[in-house]
């Protein structure tokens, strides 16, 4: 298992990279959301998977789950969310103001 | 205590603009004087002992493990420099009282600069320890850089102080690697362990290359030829600094490092070779130029050149012998260095008087321009008579302190070419270019006098000038009397100053008889100054008739052209550099990242022997896994290709939901729960947002542009999947994740780890985590509902708006059923999102996934029945409840200290409360509440502020 997550986990980066490098906001903002879940399948492959039940104490098992990957992605999934929720409003915002969302058309001016 | 005075003026300098708003009406020149005056005092007050050839010493500790430190130590040559920076000091600032206006000048910044350079240059002059040294070198060179930019609304000012910095700072790190190569020679940064050591030194390979990377500093900041070009340009500084740095003191500071050095390189060919050498070719250079300057303060300037050279010739003639083998060699050695050490004296009190009076001049009729002035004697008598001391001091005439300097540099020359000094060229140069420097020095200093206060009036100053307070005639009436008690009475430096400035770097000083007299009898000496006389005075009246006296000489290459060629040029090469990378496209810029990424990790990859890939216990794969991973692949790669931005966005939502299934499948229940949340309302959002944006053109873009992108975008999956398989093979260290899993429930009473790691083992992390949060949703908040100014009337800009407008009106559904349900299953959400909040730490739940789920039933809500009606229903500022989420997280923080036990540490216990039975509380729940509150208020400002824009 934890060869194919590998590969999905390249492709989630893979796809997410060349969304971020397109011309329009929506793809660039789509792509850090698939980053970031490349990055969390990463860091659960990372301590191999189903190694034991889920780290909840009560449950009496013999063996349980890394549980620090899974603190680092909770921590993750809700930062991102709001770095998300910035891109959007970003995104939104800048199309309103300037009439564009092509990021070709938005790159800075020479000798600023 | 010395430390105290030496500190003293840095000290002031801190404090004086307190000072000066408390003493507002007096200026600030009063209060910066007390630091020259107990410099003075002080340093005076140690001269029979230092005179008695006893150094006094202190060392303060500055970065000991660097072997640096802040040693001093007062010896006769530091003594010397500073009786000079305090006695000068005391002069220059009384004579800037009267000199700036209280009214129209930045006085605090003024004193404060010249304090920080006092005080720098003192820590120049003291310090026994290299590193030390250059430190205080460099602050000169701030220093003076500030001062010279005093008026820095002119652009001559900015662009003179720009050109010392450059230059002086260029010598300042020179000067450094040439200590750090002696460093590596000696072992140690005392001068004075160095000096020990000198005999042993010469062999050594670095040896030559640390003495010219020394002398570099040492000719920059003394403006030797061809550094000279910054001094002139410096004179844009208010008069007192010119007259204080430019003259009597900072200049001073690179012969000072000739001249401490010089017991370290005595005897080297190179050295004084290139002492001597650089020293004379300065020495006529400055006098030639100076003689054609218009301008009274360039001739000031180029004089000081001149003259800095004439002292640097000296050092050189009088470190040709080292002293160590004594007879007649070390005698004329000690002769040289007694007179460099005289006429640096002298010089400070002739310049400093004619800094001073040209200051005057300039104050009382407008220009220093020496074609407008003339006349100036019957209108200004005082300042005549002040200048004139000076000048004749300048020209050597008896019986002023300049003509026995001068006299005994006519004697060293000399005996330079009849004892055959070891030197390349023809030795009779010596003298005959110094005594050419002079006939050009004599002919400045008449020039300078007659042109400005002889003959008539040229009858083109604006108005007619008038005699200068006495505030401002008096320092360089002092220093004017100064330089003719040099010479009338020589006697008064020679013994308690001149002698054990020269003990401390000559051996042979001892020996050395200090003759300094007016009157030798009829040598060589006597001769010549005659020659000087009578050939001053023919150039002087020459002038008029030959343009080589008068006009610059024409020359295809100027020192001046070629700094600005290749300061102009860097900074063209600079800019089409960056210009080639720095395109301005974002897309270039991450481009540049993932690459610089693929690089890195595939590089580490490589150094560290490959990546083990250990295919050993993998889990194995089920139907159920295989057809999420399909799904999850396929939506993946299906995103670029969408048509549309609703496709787009819901394959991304799905590729989200996939990794929740995973979440699930992989034992992960608490990540499971806020994924699936954070996806439903993420999807919402991007709805919210991305309604209004272009449709996506697909083809839009160019294989060109496509290629590369997609190259990078391979290289990126590539290396992850590597990274992933190398991950799960195998571990480095032994991991924390067992330490967390064994002492959770026993440390810190939670059954769910996950949730204990957040909110008690790493609570710091999760508190800074909310703070980021918080962060995001003001921004978010700012960038809705900020209106700058300049935005408004933007064409195009108002339709747009309209555009807007309906379509936010229409975010309210009209579905009854959804709003009927609704109304029921709100209460359901918010009060399992309760549970989840509480229950947290033993079972999946918590603080985030509690908030989240709220804020989605909220979302609900307003999707229902629109957002004003939710905010009618709740009026509750979320940015404040935010605001409060964090305050509490923090002070559960702080409640841990005042309990005695670090920050945020958490602590729990049971309790039989009446209603529920046996409960356990635990403080860790009162800081996800924290979290928990914090989450709801930043969802709800996002959602609300985006929601709201209308």
């Amino acid at each position: 298992m934890e060869l194919f997550m590998s590969l999905a986990v390249g492709i989630l980066f893979a796809v997410g990279v060349y969304l971020i490098l397109s011309k329009s906001l929506l793809r660039i903002v789509l792509g850090t959301s698939l980053l970031t879940h490349g990055v969390h399948l990463l860091l659960l492959t990372m301590s191999r998977l189903k190694a034991g039940s889920a780290p909840l104490l009560g449950e009496g098992a013999e063996r349980y789950t890394d549980p620090l990957p899974q603190a680092l992605i909770l921590t993750s999934i809700v930062i991102s969310f709001g770095v998300t929720s910035l891109f959007f409003v970003l995104a939104y915002q800048t199309y309103k103001k300037l009439g564009t969302d092509d990021m070709e058309q938005l790159r800075g001016q020479e000798h600023e | 205590m010395i430390f105290i005075v030496v500190f003293f003026p840095f000290l002031l300098a801190a404090l004086l603009p307190l000072l000066s708003r408390l003493f507002g009406r007096v200026h600030a020149g009063w209060l910066a004087l007390p630091a020259p005056a107990l410099l003075l005092i002080y340093f005076a007050s140690l001269l029979p002992e230092v005179s008695g050839g006893k150094a006094v010493e202190a060392s303060l500790p500055w970065m000991p493990s660097l072997d640096i430190r802040f040693d001093l130590a007062v010896d006769g040559l530091g003594m010397l420099f500073a009786l000079l920076i305090g006695g000068i000091g005391v002069l220059v600032t009384l004579y800037s009282v009267f000199y700036l206006d209280r009214n129209k000048e930045a006085l605090t910044r003024f004193y404060v600069c010249l304090l920080l350079f006092m005080g720098a240059m003192l820590g120049v002059v003291l310090s026994d320890h290299l590193i030390a040294l250059y430190a205080f070198w460099e602050l000169t060179s701030v220093s003076s850089f500030l001062l010279i930019a005093f008026w820095h609304h002119r652009q001559q000012s900015r662009d003179g102080a720009m050109k010392s910095m450059l230059i002086t700072v260029l010598g300042g790190l020179s000067m450094l690697a040439g200590f750090l190569l002696l460093y590596l020679q000696t072992g140690t940064f005392s001068i004075r362990e160095t000096i020990a050591l000198a005999p042993g030194l010469p062999g050594h390979s670095l040896f030559v290359p640390a003495m010219l990377l020394i002398l570099l500093g040492a000719f920059t900041k003394s403006a030797q030829f061809p550094f000279h070009i910054w001094l002139p340009d410096a004179m844009e500084a208010p008069t007192p600094v010119s007259a204080y740095l430019h003259s009597a003191t900072m200049v001073k500071a690179g012969l000072y490092l000739a001249a401490r050095m010089t017991p370290v390189f005595a005897g080297q060919a190179v050295w004084y070779t290139m002492l001597i050498g650089a020293g004379l070719l300065t020495l006529f250079y400055g006098s030639f130029r100076a003689f054609k300057q218009t301008d009274l303060k360039a001739l000031l300037a180029y004089s000081t050149i001149s003259q800095l050279g004439l002292i640097m010739a000296l050092i050189g003639l009088g470190s040709v012998h080292s002293g160590s083998e004594g007879g007649l060699e070390s005698m004329l050695s000690a002769a040289a260095l007694a007179a460099a050490i005289l006429h640096l004296v002298n010089h400070a009190a002739f310049k400093g008087t004619l800094f001073m009076a040209v200051g005057i001049v300039d104050h009382e009729t407008g220009t220093r321009d020496i074609r407008k002035l003339g006349g100036l004697m019957a209108l200004m008598p005082v300042t005549f008579t002040i200048s004139l001391l000076g000048a004749l001091s300048m020209a050597g005439v008896p019986p002023f302190g300049g003509y026995i300097s001068k006299e005994l540099f006519f004697a060293s020359a000399l005996d330079a070419w009849r004892h055959g000094l070891p030197l390349r060229t023809p030795v009779v140069l010596v003298p005959l270019v110094a005594w050419l420097g002079s006939v050009f020095t004599f002919a400045y200093s008449l020039r300078f006098i007659l042109r400005t206060f002889g003959g008539r009036e040229s009858g083109r100053l604006e108005r007619r000038p008038h005699e200068a307070p006495a505030g401002l005639l008096l320092p360089p009436a002092v220093l004017g009397a100064a330089a003719l008690l040099l010479g009338l009475a020589p006697g008064l430096t020679a013994s308690p100053l001149v002698a054990p400035a020269l003990a401390s770097i000559h051996p042979a000083a001892a020996e050395a008889e200090m003759h300094f007299t007016l009157w030798h009898g009829l040598t060589t000496e006597v001769w010549m100054t005659a020659g000087v006389f009578a050939l001053g005075t023919g150039i002087f009246f020459l002038q008029r008739r030959a343009a080589l006296l008068r006009d610059p000489l024409p020359a295809p290459v100027t020192l001046n052209g070629l700094y600005g060629g290749v300061l102009g040029g860097m900074d063209r090469a600079g800019r089409r550099l960056t210009s080639l990378y720095m395109t301005g496209s974002l897309r270039h810029y991450t481009m540049y990242l993932f690459g610089f990424l693929i690089l890195a990790l595939a590089a580490t990859a490589a150094a560290t022997g490959g990546i083990a890939i250990s295919l050993k216990g993998l889990a194995p794969v089920t139907v159920y896994e295989a057809v999420i991973l399909t799904a999850l692949i396929a939506a993946a790669a299906a995103v670029p290709f969408a048509r549309s931005r609703l496709m787009a966005i819901i394959l991304t939502g799905a590729v989200g939901y996939m990794v929740v299934l995973f979440f699930v499948v992989f034992r992960a229940p608490d990540l499971a729960l806020t994924q699936i949340i954070v996806e439903t309302v993420s999807v919402t959002l991007f709805l919210l947002c991305f309604y209004h944006l272009p449709a996506l053109k697909r083809d839009r873009e160019s294989l060109r542009f496509r290629l590369p992108n997609f190259i990078i975008a391979l290289g990126v999956g590539a290396v992850m999947t590597l990274i992933a398989l190398a991950a799960f093979s195998g571990r480095s260290f032994e991991s924390i994740s067992d330490y967390y899993l064994k002492e959770s429930y026993r440390l810190a009473g939670g059954k769910n780890v996950v949730n204990v790691i957040l909110v008690d083992f790493r609570g710091f992390d999760t508190m800074l985590e909310i703070v980021v949060l918080g962060v995001a949703a003001f921004a978010i908040y700012a960038l809705i509902r900020l209106r700058l100014p300049q935005d408004e009337p933007r064409e195009g800009a108002d339709a747009r708006e309209k555009e807007f407008r309906l379509v936010y009106e229409d975010v309210r559904s009209n579905d009854v059923i959804l709003r009927t349900l609704a109304k029921v299953i709100i209460f359901i959400i918010l009060t399992f999102s309760l549970y989840l909040l509480f229950a947290g730490h033993h079972e999946p739940g918590g603080g985030f996934i509690g908030a989240l789920m709220t804020s989605s039933a909220l979302v609900l809500l307003s999707m229902a029945f629109g957002i004003k009606t939710v905010r009618e229903a709740m009026p509750v500022d979320f940015r404040l409840m935010a605001a409060a989420g964090i305050g509490v997280a923090v002070l559960t923080g702080v409640g841990s200290i005042v309990l005695g036990v670090p920050f945020l540490s958490h602590t729990f216990g049971y309790v039989d409360l009446p209603v529920f039975g046996k409960n356990e509380l635990a403080t860790a729940v009162i800081f996800d509440l924290g979290v928990y509150m914090t989450v709801v208020g930043i969802t709800m400002t996002i959602i609300l502020a985006i929601g709201r824009d209308k």
